[in-house]
């Protein structure tokens, strides 16, 4: 049997359900259709989009991810801001922003901000490399892709590691009547980064990912 | 003709009989507690409760967040404190209007357009107040698009506080403002992620039958 003759072989296998498909944020069925590459299908009652194949579309979610993950460790080690004042020199790192609050009454401010400026922007981006990476190079998905593609989409909203750039900018005007302030590394890094993750999710079609993902599991 | 086409009746998945997963998309046997496909759980559109509540306990927090100082500045022994509003009004006072634009939106526009909407959302579904055009689905929208953003001014004291903490002519600390304010940006995101989108149009087909 071919690849194709597979695929619509195991396509009957789970049923007629799996040609339908729901908008997720109005509920609207439709039939799924043949979409061609760079096209995109939306949803006519709000618009949503359904369906948006894109040509090597994993392989380049993955190396764009792959991308942040090496920006992020830059981001998080330089220091991202340096200030001078009375000819002491300081520079602060992201590790640093986030770990400030812990000396102080709110502890529990220090975690928020840390997952959300560190740990869930990390987490997510290896969830993707780890539950896309293999099916790019044309493997079956890996054990849990399923899960981790679910976490990276529900944890998405919770990373925010453009709006601490913005941040940064407003703390720069704030602080620059006291000192002489400067951008370190970091800063470029993160600002690329947030450019990388707009790209990333203009490509990342989610419910054509989901389907490509479901076609390449093992059952 | 872009009205028309609202109005006219649409097959839904629960019309269908069935359950969308609105992780995936994927259609799912009625009956289903979770995603064939990506395993999430699945919910019928519901109740609005959840919502109430999380808008509820985002507005409690947000009035110390505005009332206690944001900011406590100690500089040569001399110590200001400084609320949201007032750290924008400084701002503005240095003549840094851009920057002050941005905190003012943030922290104060942003949070009570976000109260104001889904509060708006959640009665308008649960009396169904008739709807026009997609009007209120554009705000669910923005709402769950812009509602992270107000969490600048939190990563702004973070910068701050770690920026200025070794630094003897001035230091910085966090006030409970920024702890509260953290809280009601989590409470309305979490509101505003338990609305269920697909209410608003379960309420326009209610409608037209």
């Amino acid at each position: 049997m071919t690849e194709k003759q597979n695929e619509a072989a195991r396509q009957d296998d789970t049923g007629a359900l799996s040609d339908l498909i729901v908008c997720p944020s109005c509920d609207a069925l439709y039939k799924v259709a043949e979409v061609p590459t760079g096209g995109r299908a939306r949803c006519g009652r709000c618009g949503h989009s359904l369906m948006a194949p894109r040509e090597n579309a994993m392989a380049r979610i993955v190396m764009l991810a792959a991308t942040s993950l090496v920006l992020m460790t830059a981001a998080l080690f330089f220091p991202f801001i340096e200030i001078t004042a009375g000819g002491i020199t300081r520079r602060t790192s992201v590790l640093d922003a986030a770990l400030t609050f812990s000396q102080s009454l709110s502890l529990p401010l220090a975690l928020a901000v840390a997952a959300f400026i560190i740990v869930l922007p990390v987490l997510r981006l290896l969830a993707i490399v780890y539950a896309l990476a293999p099916m790019s190079l044309g493997w079956y998905a890996p054990r849990h892709a399923r899960t981790a593609l679910r976490l990276a989409e529900e944890a998405k909203p919770w990373a925010m590691a453009e709006i601490f750039i913005l941040g940064v900018a407003v703390a720069l005007v704030k602080i620059a009547g006291l000192a002489h302030v400067g951008l370190g590394a970091a800063f470029w890094a993160l600002a690329l980064l947030v450019l990388v993750n707009i790209l990333n999710d203009n490509f990342m079609c989610r419910l054509t990912l989901w389907r490509t993902l479901e076609q390449r599991s093992r059952s | 003709m872009a009205h028309a086409r609202t109005t006219q009746p649409v097959l839904t998945a629960q019309k269908a009989g069935l359950l969308g997963c609105r992780i995936c998309g994927r259609a799912n046997p009625g009956a289903a507690q979770s995603c064939s496909r990506c395993g999430a759980a699945l919910h019928r559109p519901g109740g609005l409760q959840a919502v109430m509540a999380w808008l509820l306990a985002g507005l409690v927090v947000y009035i110390p967040a505005n009332t206690y100082p944001m900011l406590r500045t100690k500089m040569l022994g001399e110590e200001t404190d400084s609320t949201i509003l007032g750290g924008a009004i400084d701002l503005a006072h240095h003549g840094s209007w851009g920057v002050a634009g941005i905190v003012f939106v943030a922290s104060i526009l942003i949070p009570i357009a976000k109260f104001i909407t889904i509060g708006y959302l959640a009665l308008a579904v649960h009396r169904r107040w008739p709807m026009r055009g997609r009007l209120r689905f554009h705000l669910y929208e923005a709402v769950e698009f812009i509602g992270r953003w107000s969490m600048i001014d939190v990563f702004v004291v973070a910068i701050l506080v770690a920026l200025v903490q070794f630094n003897l002519a001035a230091t910085i600390a966090p006030g409970i403002a920024a702890v509260s304010f953290a809280l009601s940006v989590i409470f309305t995101m979490l509101a505003a992620q338990a609305f269920d989108p697909r209410l608003i149009w379960q309420s326009a087909d209610t409608d037209t039958e």
